[in-house]
């Protein structure tokens, strides 16, 4: 219990106060506890990337021996995984250096590494094309249920199709002064809204933080209520 | 009553077809509609052209992946040549693991590109430009910048030490960067602008997709941006604002794509034009 609960929770507690106080002193110390702080973070933000291949192996390793439906489809992941891992860590990310590259004016970073080469021409293309899908689903979307049904809707399809005009410099074609009333809706109705919604949602980070801080919030370290 | 049946029963194939051809035919057949330069943009290209110095250094944050590069990656191409052309350093650093392909790339067709077209004014990578390595956990990473750039990454993406770099030469923390515009379609802007901006001053522009602009109109009121690309759109003006003032051969990424964006904008309008007049037909006879 003491080290499941407790101690999360002390270490917690101790780092978010230390944190706040080094900020207010600008000492030497301080600044070395603060530098040392920032290590430590990027240390464990890179096992957290571990934590994530072994959750993914894990899940699909799950739904190939339990047949689930569309079982294969988590082969194809758990392949992948392993050989752009392998040609990652065995061809190197950014292989040759830039001294090799002096040396061979023909090698080139994106033609020599069998990573860039993955990236470059199997994801890039493969994920431009997924997200281009979303101008087909919201062309149709938008057709099929974008109405004025009330005064609120109306208010939202008028501002939309003003701002979704005058974005393009055909808007700019049909009407010279478009861009001005797009810059005018972004800088002024816009503003005071996305404002305000800043603003609470910033409270209720700090509300959050200091809960965390002092224990009160004890839900990140999981294990039910 | 007729026509309202057949519009509310159109099957979307119909719709996805049209998108594909207003999409496709401005390529083959463009346009090329005049464009005005919206304030953030011009503000943006102003600060480049004007306030950095010959040898200063432009910071680029390339933190996208491929699902937003049609937007931004045009954006991190243009403000590379406008670096080139007032001989600026510049550093692309990632906070994503995907932005290091994308960060490679923009230093591979640009400098291959600005090489073609410059034999006698060269850019190098390590001299002129480079990528600093991928380092995991982006506030932290951001936080350190301020303290110690070297000593946060050790290495650009390129395995070289980042102390033999002479493109590194005097850079040590922010205030040794002349100016920052960070490309992302995500929230990592905001971490930028509290913590690099927020916290240690670095002179700030924002790059990011169309739908996103809307988010960042606060940040350039409050002045913790300078500017603001929004969209293919901000990406467009910046190129034109370049070629305006530069000979430059090469293909406006942006620029082509404009056409495309008008005709898919205004089909997106007459859509639900259509829409709502089925709509409010049927809504007017089913009341009768």
């Amino acid at each position: 219990m003491f080290i499941r609960r407790t101690l999360p929770l002390l270490i917690a507690g101790f780092f978010g106060i230390a944190m706040i106080i080094q900020f207010f002193i600008p000492h030497p110390a301080s600044r070395t506890f603060y530098n040392m702080v920032l290590d430590w973070i990027i240390i464990v933000s890179a096992f957290t990337y571990l934590m994530a291949v072994q959750s993914t192996v894990e899940l699909h390793t799950t739904k190939i021996k339990r047949r689930v439906d569309g079982w294969q489809y988590s082969l194809i992941v758990l392949i992948s995984l392993g050989i752009t891992a392998f040609i990652g860590i065995l061809g190197g990310a950014f292989t040759p250096s830039t001294f090799l590259m002096k040396l061979i004016p023909a090698f080139k970073p994106s033609s020599t590494s069998p990573l860039m080469y993955t990236y470059l021409y199997m994801q890039v293309p493969m994920q431009s094309t997924i997200f281009s899908l979303l101008a087909f689903y919201m062309a149709s979307a938008a057709f099929r249920s974008f109405k004025a049904r009330s005064f609120d809707a109306t208010m939202l399809l008028l501002t939309a199709a003003i701002v979704t005009i005058g974005r393009v410099p055909l808007g700019e074609f049909i009407y010279k002064d478009f861009p001005e009333i797009v810059e005018w809706i972004l800088k002024y109705p816009n503003m005071a809204a996305q404002r305000g919604i800043l603003i609470g949602v910033e409270l209720g980070i700090i509300a959050t933080s200091l809960k965390i801080i002092l224990g009160i919030e004890r839900k990140y370290l999981g294990g039910g209520k | 009553m007729k026509f309202v049946n057949f519009i509310n029963k159109l099957d979307k194939r119909w719709i996805y077809l049209l998108i594909a051809l207003v999409v496709i035919i401005p390529f083959v057949f463009p346009v090329g509609c005049p464009m005005k330069i919206t304030p953030p943009v011009q503000s943006i290209y102003n600060y480049i052209e004007d306030s950095i110095p010959e040898n200063g250094v432009l910071l680029l944050g390339v933190d996208y992946d491929p699902s937003t590069m049609a937007e931004l990656h045009p954006m991190a191409k243009a403000l590379t040549y406008h670096a080139f052309y007032n001989n600026v350093r510049v550093l692309f650093v990632t906070m994503f693991p995907q932005g290091s392909g994308m960060g490679q790339d923009i230093i591979n067709r640009t400098l291959e590109h600005w090489n073609s077209i410059n034999p006698d004014m060269p850019k190098e990578l390590g001299k002129d430009i480079t990528l600093l390595a991928y380092v995991p956990g982006f506030s932290a990473v951001i936080l350190k910048m301020g303290e110690n750039i070297p000593a946060t990454f050790n290495e650009d993406a390129y395995g070289n030490k980042l102390d033999n770099l002479s493109v590194m030469e005097g850079i040590k923390t922010y205030d040794d960067i002349d100016y920052m515009v960070e490309f992302s379609g995500s929230s990592v802007v905001l971490s930028w602008l509290i913590y690099a901006n927020g916290r240690y001053n670095l002179k700030m522009g924002i790059g990011t997709t169309a739908v996103s602009a809307a988010e960042y109109y606060n940040y350039l009121q409050s002045g913790q941006a300078n500017g603001l690309l929004g969209g293919l759109k901000g990406a467009a003006e910046y190129e034109k604002l370049l070629t305006d003032k530069h000979d430059f051969s090469g293909r406006n990424d942006a620029s082509v794509g404009m056409d495309a964006q008008s005709a898919a904008h205004i089909l997106f309008i007459l859509l639900i034009i259509l829409g709502n007049i089925t709509f409010f037909i049927k809504k007017h006879q089913e009341g009768k």
